[in-house]
């Protein structure tokens, strides 16, 4: 393990926000957050820790910002648009067990292989406006939705999936607005699906991510 | 909770201990509430430990998870086969018509052009009485058959390269849903032998070949490909035998694998490039000399 005097719990103060099994450490001589388990992207590597990338990840920027996310690690999550598997799969590092949905054929090969060297990893070739079609699998109460579907209606998606959340437990969303209109200025857009949201979540914080991702805002709610 | 779904998890419909049947039940069956499906799984005899259960799921996820990806890919491919299909249908009979619009147009229009063109031309007049009513508008059918076609090529561009990446890479889109059309899937087109591959479309020229008549075909459809097209006759053979050698591989990576390999569209490009040298050489080329035509 490096030890430079950056990691370490002690002075995990700056990264309160960070949950347990993620933790920023010096990779390749830059401050990377990071989390244990199989590289699967060529990500960088110091010993058993990868190198999460915010620029490939919603999640990954929600975290770097210092956004509140309410993960400590450890917890049941549900993923929606687990793509290839590059977020997916430093959340499985982190947390307990991951039902990770994604409803196009070609990523979910990658994805297959990203599950390979993790055993609480599940993938699940859904529609996320369905979730009927996978309630029989995923359990009640989970801890954590994250939500990164960059589809049109993903203040619906987000609603629909609800069932799915403890009373107390997170949603993780990225809104992507040139998802649900490619003309309409961004700002628009994210009120327009706030709103929406509010319907079924209390929103706890929003922050734009474009430091890594243009024109998204990343939100974190709770079910109301 | 819905009474019909009994509040019954994937692991209780399973018709037994299988995991093929544990799989099936993933992708197929529904519920409309989630529950405590782990602690469920213990307390209703199906594994001793919720630990066993996690095991039990993640089999039977991955399982279902690869299955149904394959299987929508092969969809996939048929969208394809289809799409190519009714390119070539449309733009045949919009030929076929556009010389009926000619021959009768020829004899109210002085100034009518010819072909589809003609028609997308005649479409736009102000017809005058009902026989120039009849002709424009049948030059409009034509039109539309026309508009018809070009739509049905940009959706196999769109989706030629989902289906069949490494394919559609290198013989680009079009030819790459001929080839899986011609095969009548990507499946049969992964398990051709190149040779085969190489003469696909040119079915009629070998069977005549083969009853006596006529040289054996070099190429089928993959002459419309650049690399074939575009080599001087006498290496023709050559090349064609280097497409098809790659575009087989492609095939069955697509197939197999799905991932891209660039580098096999690399190999394609060198071997191409050495057999246009010979050109450039003086080589009398490399298939025995016979003319390709
Ligand atoms: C921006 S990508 C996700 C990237 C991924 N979260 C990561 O960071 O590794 C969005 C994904 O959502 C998927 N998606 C879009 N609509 C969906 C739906 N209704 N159900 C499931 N997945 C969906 C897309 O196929 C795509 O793979």
């Amino acid at each position: 393990m490096s030890d430079d005097g950056i990691a370490g719990d002690a002075d995990r103060e700056p990264d309160g926000s960070l949950p347990a099994g993620v933790s920023r450490r010096r990779v390749d001589g830059d401050d990377r957050l990071c989390t244990r388990g199989e590289p699967v992207y060529g990500e960088p590597t110091d010993g058993e820790w990868r190198a999460w990338d915010a620029g490939r990840s919603k999640l990954g920027g929600m975290l770097e910002l210092g956004m509140e996310t309410g993960l400590v690690g450890g917890e049941t999550a549900l993923y929606l648009g687990a793509a290839n598997g590059t977020t997916v799969g430093h959340v499985a590092d982190f947390a307990g067990p991951t039902y990770a949905v994604e409803f196009s054929p070609r990523p979910v090969r990658d994805l297959l292989d990203v599950c390979e060297s993790r055993s609480n990893l599940f993938p699940l070739l859904k529609d996320a406006r369905r979730p009927e079609t996978y309630a029989h699998v995923v359990e009640a109460d989970c801890d954590v939705l994250v939500q990164d579907v960059a589809t049109r209606g993903q203040a619906d998606v987000a609603a629909r999936n609800r069932r799915f959340l403890a009373d107390d437990g997170r949603l993780l969303l990225a809104v992507k607005a040139r998802s649900e209109d490619v003309a309409a200025a961004p700002e628009a857009v994210f009120e327009t699906v706030l709103a929406e949201l509010r319907e079924t979540y209390e929103v706890l914080e929003t922050r734009r991510l474009d430091r890594f991702h243009d024109d998204h805002l990343g939100v974190v709610a709770t079910p109301r | 909770m819905t009474e019909s779904d009994g509040g019954r998890g994937w692991f209780e419909r399973a018709g037994s201990a299988d995991p093929a049947d544990a799989a099936e039940t993933v992708t197929a069956g529904t519920a409309e509430e989630p529950r405590d499906w782990p602690a469920l799984a213990v307390e209703r005899g199906y594994v001793d430990a919720e630990s066993e259960y996690y095991d039990r799921l993640r089999e039977a996820t991955t399982a279902a998870a690869r299955a149904a990806a394959a299987e929508r890919e092969r969809a996939d491919d048929r969208q394809l086969l289809h799409a190519v299909r009714a390119m070539d249908d449309a733009e045949r009979v919009a030929n076929e018509l556009a010389e009926r619009v000619a021959e009768w147009a020829g004899t109210l229009f002085p100034d009518a052009g010819t072909g589809v063109e003609g028609c997308l031309d005649l479409a736009e007049r102000d017809p005058d009485g009902p026989v120039e009513e009849r002709v424009v508008s049948l030059a409009s059918r034509v039109a539309d058959l026309d508009r018809e076609a070009d739509e049905l090529r940009a959706f196999i561009e769109s989706r030629a390269p989902v289906a069949a990446p490494n394919l559609a890479s290198m013989a680009g889109p079009v030819l790459a849903a001929r080839l899986i059309s011609l095969a009548g899937g990507l499946e049969t087109l992964a398990k051709k032998p190149s040779g085969t591959l190489q003469v696909l479309g040119a079915e009629d020229a070998l069977f005549a070949h083969l009853r006596g008549h006529g040289s054996s075909p070099k190429h089928g459809v993959i002459y419309t490909h650049e690399y074939v097209r575009g080599t001087r006759p006498e290496d023709r053979g050559s090349a064609s035998r280097a497409l098809a050698g790659k575009l087989t591989i492609a095939a069955r990576i697509d197939h197999y694998a799905g991932d891209r390999r660039p580098e096999l569209e690399a190999e394609l490009n060198e071997r191409i490039r050495t057999i246009r040298a010979r050109a450039e050489d003086g080589d009398a080329g490399g298939d025995g000399g016979g003319s390709d035509e």
